[in-house]
């Protein structure tokens, strides 16, 4: 977050009331019915459409409409937008937009001292308070005064806005949300238009909800200009980011993942296959997908994950490039059939969107402690290739890198996101397809000599890689199974020494991998020195930001951020041997930092964090700062 | 009701068979449904390269090994999961699902059920010896209440499940049923299994002789199969006995009853209409033996198959579509930075 590393300008713009800032945090908080979400994902669009950098933070109960007022039922939207690279959803918010006292409360901790606190008065009385479980009303006994507030009763002003309408009152209340919107784009000086563009499209079947939640939008704003301007409600100019040169959009992880699916397919030259069962937070992808038909996209809802695995490998086997998707516990169901899809050698690619666990855990919530199960997960010696995203744009890269492994090897490929990916968007410099490599796949048809069988498991003798067949070839019939096979004929066959072969086989298949990606590359810093700090996944933002800080503090410290994690690329272990200190910050107890030690034998130290929310900045940096002190 | 058409054979009964050894243990129910099988194929019009035999984890789930078609030996109860997956991608594969009454119904009971419901266009042959075999003889959920076994040495205390009745609960369209030893039968019964565009569920009583030996003589006895057997035809009354008894729906108590049939007046039994599921539901659950086991294709009603439904649904979706990858992947609301 850019906040921590330059303080914020004071008042210096040229309207009066006007602060300019280098980059913001706003959180809108309120109960899981207020649309906050909603809200959320309408500011980001405005946000990216100003051309400010921009990271947010869906944070939302695994209630879907928890009682109205509870603390568990709070849902909220961060979002960190600038001038300057934003890589986090940021620390601490510079504002929070509280709907009821529930989401004061649950939010006010993470709230920068000295930020703006703009709550709806309409929503403290008695019964709400004590839902709350406040004893006073916070917004008058003293107890915010560390906080700049701005109360006032924003119930009374939507139900007005909307009062031509003649909606009833619980269908004019549900319009607060884009009234809120409306004042918070008069704060930060934004345009109006796309978001009434994007209301008329949305209500294009109900004009009264359409006009009613316009005029909302529109009275929101119109409060901001006409409100006194003396008080803490100021308007934020932000000026916009430097980007490079392109075309951009907004992404979440999930979405980009499923555009790198299609993407992946199309360079592969398949027709592509999506099982699925409804899992949060992996969900997302299976209803982008279906909504991509055109692209030779075929997309099953299976009775479970087992079944939606199963689907998944009877496609690969006839031909499609094969993608099933779920979430810990769904993962742990596919298991027994991953290991199928390793015995067989088909190319699968799963989507592993990790939550906090173990069991159902923190469904709604983000962790990384699946890193374990992708890769020792599975009985017998079964190596599959994991690759991790880092961020919700790098998502669309890394699927493509997925696919490319799973048919260039014929091997499943597990890709791990998480629910901080999943969900959170990103401003993205839309790639031009026709700059990506193809991979085209060659199946296998040429029919064996007069008096020979055919072998399924003959290889690619550089990659390992066995022939693919599709079922409908003529003259290549064959029969595959989760039973060992032989080396020679792909007949079953337990003897002892087929067993250690093909296990050898399928050891080196995955191992070999490690020739045909990348090295690995040093984010910042140089490629020796007294410390590096090593990552992979969701937490690129935070260590990035932290290490970028510690670095202008005069600190000499490394950060490499790991994409392929199993096999690793070929130089890793040597360029951490070059390193006095390893600093793992992770979202579980420590998993990398046990694959580091057991693949190089290097002094790994873990920095753990699972309480379901991202890394703060200062968290890692006070890790970094604590290590080179020893 | 489907219509067979006559095909004349391109191949022959041997050119099904792998060449790989069969591993059953000798006098085993498998073989004889193997050797059907085989010697059905000829008669589909359809060719080894686009056929597929699938099956789970059990003794009949090396079946496609022996077969000279592709072949997917998958894992425990999941084999109808793979099987939706090849018939999604490629529809044109005639695919055959093998599993036995452990795999289809106990571990991979859950699939089977989601299997017939979709109504996915394959044949499943269902080998119920009402035992696990290849565990070593523990008891099955068709094994008859008080089955001892290994798992259950004092006798099994839960009630078993029917396979045809739970086909045909799940909205099975298409219910068979026959005897690894009913050679003649079997195949006719694998034809109008074929020529169903539905899930085509045939449950084959098929003996153990390792661990459950026998337990079919009741009815399976050669010289007692006329009175213990009844196969039905459709627009045929449902006579046995050959043809001096016969099934007759009493109209007060809507239950079916044995009636004799005196001079040939077969007045009062009724006919079989396969595509009655009322009747279907009481001719699988005839208690076994003040009534004779039905057998034969016992329920068709055909409706669209699931990738047949898939595929128009596809194709209408795709209908005026350009696949323009670079033009999806700017939909939506962006900008330019210059």
């Amino acid at each position: 977050m850019a906040t921590a590393v330059k303080a914020p300008a004071q008042d210096g713009g040229t309207d009066v009331g006007v602060i300019q800032k280098e980059s913001v945090v706003v959180r809108f908080a309120g109960d899981s019915g207020d649309g906050m979400q909603l809200t959320g994902g309408q500011f980001t669009l405005s946000t990216a459409l100003a051309g400010n950098d921009l990271a947010t933070f869906p944070d939302f109960p695994a209630e879907i409409r928890a009682p109205q007022g509870t603390l568990f039922g709070v849902s909220a939207f961060q979002i960190n937008f600038g001038s300057t690279r934003i890589e986090t959803a940021g620390d601490q918010p510079d504002v929070l937009i509280a709907m009821n006292p529930a989401a004061l409360k649950t939010n006010l901790p993470q709230l920068r001292k000295g930020g703006l606190i703009i709550a709806d008065t309409g929503e403290f009385g008695e019964r709400n308070l004590k839902k709350a479980h406040y004893e006073a009303n916070p917004l008058e006994d003293g107890s915010l005064d560390p906080w700049q507030l701005l109360a006032f009763d924003i119930s009374k002003q939507t139900l007005e806005s909307v009062k031509p309408f003649g909606l009833g009152n619980k269908d004019a209340l549900r319009c607060k949300n884009m009234w809120t919107l409306g004042l918070a784009l008069w704060m930060f000086g934004r345009d109006r238009e796309p978001l009434i563009d994007w209301l008329k499209n949305k209500f294009s079947k109900d004009e009264v909800l359409r006009d009613a939640n316009i005029a909302a939008l529109n009275a929101g704003h119109a409060y901001g200009e006409t409100a006194e301007l003396s008080g803490p409600l100021k308007q934020f100019r932000l000026a916009p980011a430097d980007a490079a040169p392109g075309l951009y959009r907004t992404i979440t992880g999930a979405d980009a993942i499923a555009l790198g699916l299609v993407a992946g397919a199309q360079l592969s030259g398949l027709p592509m296959f999506f099982g699925g069962y409804p899992i949060t937070p992996a969900s997302a992808i299976l209803h982008s997908l279906t909504k991509m038909r055109e692209f030779d996209v075929t997309t099953f809802q299976a009775e479970d994950e087992i079944a939606a695995i199963g689907a998944t490998i009877g496609a690969a086997w006839a031909g499609h490039l094969a993608v099933t998707s779920s979430s810990g516990p769904g993962i742990a169901l596919k298991s027994e059939a991953m290991g199928l899809a390793v015995m067989t050698e088909l190319p699968l690619v799963i989507v592993n969107s990790q939550r906090g666990g173990p069991s159902t855990g923190l469904p709604t919530k983000t962790e990384q402690s699946d890193l374990y199960q992708a890769v020792y997960g599975r009985n017998g010696d079964t190596p599959m290739p994991v690759i991790a995203s880092r961020s919700p744009a790098d998502c669309f890269e890394v699927t493509i890198e997925a696919c490319r492994l799973a048919v260039q090897f014929m091997t499943p490929v597990m890709l791990l996101t998480d629910g901080y990916i999943a969900n959170a968007a990103e401003p993205w410099r839309v790639p031009d397809m026709t700059d990506f490599e193809p991979f085209p796949v060659q199946f296998h048809t040429e029919v064996p000599a007069e008096g020979t069988k055919f072998n399924p498991f003959l290889r690619d003798p550089e990659t390992l890689k066995r022939v693919w067949v599709k079922p409908g070839t003529p003259g290549l019939m064959h029969r595959i199974g989760g039973i060992e096979k032989s080396y020679a004929t792909g007949n079953i066959d337990y003897s002892a020494e087929n067993h250690q072969r093909m296990t050898d086989t399928r050891k080196a298949k995955i191992d070999g991998i490690a020739n045909f990606i990348p090295d690995q590359v040093v984010e910042v810093g140089k490629d020796h020195g007294p410390l590096v700090v090593v990552g992979w996944g969701s937490t690129y933002g935070p260590i990035r930001q932290a290490v970028d800080l510690v670095r202008s503090k005069g600190h000499d410290v490394a950060h490499v951020h790991i994409r392929h994690l199993w096999p690793f690329p070929k130089n890793l272990g040597e360029l951490l041997k070059r390193y006095d200190r390893i600093l793992v910050p992770e979202m579980n107890t420590g998993q990398l930092k046990t694959l580091l030690r057991d693949q190089f034998l290097v002094d790994a130290k873990p920095l753990n964090k699972v309480s379901g929310q991202p890394f703060r900045i200062a968290e890692i940096e006070a890790a970094i700062l604590g290590m080179l002190n020893q | 009701m489907n219509e067979i058409t006559k095909i004349v054979p391109a191949t022959k009964p041997d050119d099904w068979a792998s060449d790989q050894e069969v591993r059953w243990c000798p006098g085993c129910g498998d073989y004889a449904i193997l050797k059907a099988v085989q010697r059905t194929m000829p008669e589909l019009g359809v060719e080894p390269h686009n056929t597929v035999f699938m099956s789970g984890i059990g003794c009949s789930s090396r079946f496609p090994y022996y077969m000279e078609t592709y072949g997917f030996h998958t894992i425990h109860g999941r084999a109808p999961t793979i099987a939706t997956g090849v018939k999604l991608a490629n529809p044109k594969l005639d695919v055959w699902l093998i599993t036995g009454d452990g795999d289809g119904l106990s571990i991979g009971g859950n699939h089977m059920l989601h299997l017939i419901r979709r109504n996915l266009d394959c044949q499943v042959l269902l080998f119920n010896n009402e035992i696990y075999g290849l565990t070593k003889g523990q008891y099955s959920p068709t094994s008859r209440t008080g089955t001892r076994s290994p798992t259950s040495p004092t006798g099994s205390l839960e009630s078993p499940v029917k396979p045809c009745a739970f086909a045909l609960g799940a909205g099975g369209r298409f219910v068979a049923r026959t005897i690894d030893t009913a050679q003649k039968h079997m195949p006719d019964v694998l034809k109008r299994a074929h020529a169903n565009k539905g899930t085509s569920f045939v449950e084959i009583y098929q003996n153990c002789v390792v661990y459950n030996d026998g337990a079919f003589d009741q009815f399976t006895e050669k010289k007692q199969a006329p009175q213990t057997q009844i196969w039905l035809e459709h627009g045929k009354p449902m006579l046995f006995a050959n043809g001096t008894k016969g099934l007759k729906l009493n109209r007060e108590t809507l239950r079916l009853e044995v009636v004799d049939v005196v001079d040939g007046d077969a007045s009062q039994v009724i006919v079989h209409d396969e595509t009655n599921k009322s009747v279907a539901n009481m001719l699988i659950d005839m208690p076994f033996p003040e009534f004779p086991v039905a057998l034969g294709v016992i329920y068709c009603d055909p409706a669209p198959s699931f990738d047949e439904a898939v595929t128009v649904q596809e194709t209408k979706l795709k209908a005026g579509k350009t696949a323009d990858l670079n033009a999806l992947l700017r939909r939506g609301q962006s900008w330019e930075v210059h």
